[in-house]
């Protein structure tokens, strides 16, 4: 009675498999909303979190650049500006100085701004001096801390500041980003799950004469259950496949204008693409949700469809 | 090999369509169940199918109690009850040959044993020419002939029949009897739900008379 033939068994498999699939193509439109709508809802989350990915690698990337800028007072000359440049030098925490004067500052912040009329209209140069202070690699972040405080007591100092702050506060976003993608990405899970769910069930309700004639006639609810498993599994598989490809687009499109941003900021940036790892991943979830999705459908309807 | 001991079978709006039947068909043997409509015809039959259960009492068929049959297990047992209707439960979107092939596909069957055994329905009913047509193509007595083919065509030991003549003129009635008689001929029991007493007045087997749910 349940003597199984494993090759028999593996080729009616494989016959559902594509049985479910001609039964796609045969609604074109109706199939083509439903794996676009798929696509969609799994590619959001999954471009969110390759943007985040990218900007946590550029934070990464300005890790062990925690630098303090000191700002000396406007009457400051240059040769001061040097002295004391080597003067900090021989701190204990401090790895190295750079000495930036006025004019410089105003050079350097001319060629990234682009701001060159505006700049030309102002009287007189409206930037300090500045020293660029590179701790040590081993100082704590207390260390620190107390060699900020050290710097602006200083008398010819107007204001110390850590360039790590913003760094932090922007790895603290970084991070709220991070949780409220989970959140999103598992609400849009869960309208895929219920998207294939319906679309299962319309699917069903179609076919009830056909449950109906295949139960009267010895058919299992495994039998009866695995085209609309199939089913699921296709529009699965495919919306993730086109959740990979709106990816793919979405970055062609902005890697040219990231590219020029990184330039702006004169970072050797990429904009990391993760297009392999997705490849695979995107299709999988597609297909699990797929399943799970045609499952719940089907588990909830198939017991109402008896034969009377 | 059908033993009724008993059988209640209640609604839940307490009506009773059958109560206290006891009757016993054995292996091979061909026998009508009579009455007017309502009379518990299909309830009974439904009993012996697995689509409804009695409320109590036992039903017995091919050395099986049925009250104990457990809900995974009615598939299997369904494999072995060939059914035909009087709506013939036809599959419109599929040829004669897929229709006629399910309950092969479904037991998982290999594709050429599959081909065999379907030809071999079919020439049975007398429509080997036809499984590539869908039913809609057929006229009443050739879809009704297909449904049989459908029902016969894994060799089950049991064949019902809930009035398969119904919508059919005397003289192809008189015909899908006949066919019905030459299975019974090869061992299988048969078991025809009908009222059209004229028709099975020509012909000589048991008839089982149902009024108002038990046996008149």
């Amino acid at each position: 009675m349940l003597s199984l033939n494993l090759p028999n068994y593996l080729l009616r498999h494989l016959q559902v498999m594509l049985y479910s699939l001609g039964q796609l193509t045969r609604t074109p439109v109706a199939s083509v909303m439903t794996v676009l709508v798929i696509g969609i809802a799994i590619a959001l989350p999954a471009g969110l979190y390759v943007m985040l990915h990218n900007i946590e690698k550029v934070t990464n990337q300005w890790d062990d650049a925690s630098q303090i800028s000191v700002f000396l007072q406007h009457t400051t000359n240059d040769s001061r500006g040097k002295q004391l440049a080597s003067q900090l030098t021989s701190w204990p925490d401090i790895e190295s100085v750079d000495y930036r004067s006025a004019s410089e500052a105003l050079n350097e912040f001319r060629e990234l701004s682009g701001m060159d009329e505006i700049l030309d209209t102002l009287p007189k140069n409206p930037l300090p001096p500045v020293l660029l202070i590179h701790p040590t690699k081993s100082a704590q972040q207390e260390a620190i801390q107390q060699l900020l405080e050290r710097l602006q007591a200083m008398q010819e100092v107007e204001l110390a500041e850590l360039d790590m702050a913003w760094l932090q506060r922007l790895r603290t976003i970084n991070e709220t980003g991070q949780r409220g993608i989970t959140i999103i990405a598992v609400l849009l899970s869960i309208s895929v799950l219920l998207v294939i769910g319906n679309t299962i069930r319309l699917a069903i309700l179609s076919r009830q004469t056909e449950i109906k004639v295949i139960k009267l006639v010895g058919g299992t609810n495994a039998f009866v259950r695995r085209p609309f498993l199939y089913t699921g599994f296709w529009y699965g598989l495919v919306g993730g496949i086109i959740a990979w490809l709106t990816l793919l687009i979405t970055l062609l499109a902005i890697n040219g204008p990231i590219n020029k941003l990184a330039s702006l900021y004169e970072s050797q940036f990429n904009l990391e693409w993760l297009s392999g790892q997705m490849f695979i991943s995107l299709p999988l979830f597609g297909l699990i949700l797929g399943v799970m999705g045609a499952w719940l459908a089907v588990g909830r309807h198939l017991n109402d469809i008896e034969p009377s | 090999m059908i033993r009724f001991t008993d059988v209640h079978k209640r609604y839940t709006n307490q009506y009773e369509a059958l109560s206290g039947l006891s009757f016993e068909l054995d292996k091979g043997e061909m026998a009508f169940l009579t009455g007017h409509s309502g009379a518990g015809k299909s309830t009974l039959l439904k009993l012996i199918a697995l689509i409804e259960r009695s409320s109590s009492g036992q039903v017995w068929v091919n050395n099986q109690n049925l009250t104990r049959l457990p809900k995974w297990k009615v598939p299997y047992y369904r494999r072995k009850i060939g059914l035909v209707f009087q709506d013939h439960n036809l599959l419109h979107d599929r040829t004669v040959f897929d229709n006629v092939a399910l309950p092969l596909i479904i037991a998982g069957e290999n594709h050429r044993e599959i081909g065999r055994r379907v030809r071999a329905a079919l020439d049975k009913v007398g429509l080997l020419g036809k499984e590539r047509n869908l039913p809609i193509a057929l006229s009443g007595g050739e879809q009704q002939r297909v449904g049989i083919a459908r029902a016969v065509v894994n060799r089950p030991p049991v064949l019902l029949a809930d009035e398969p003549t119904g919508n059919l003129d005397p003289e192809l009635s008189l015909e899908i009897m006949h066919l019905f008689e030459q299975f019974n001929q090869v061992g299988v029991t048969v078991f025809i739900a009908t009222h059209d007493h004229e028709l099975i007045s020509r012909l000589s087997y048991r008839h089982i008379a149902l009024h108002q749910g038990r046996l008149a």
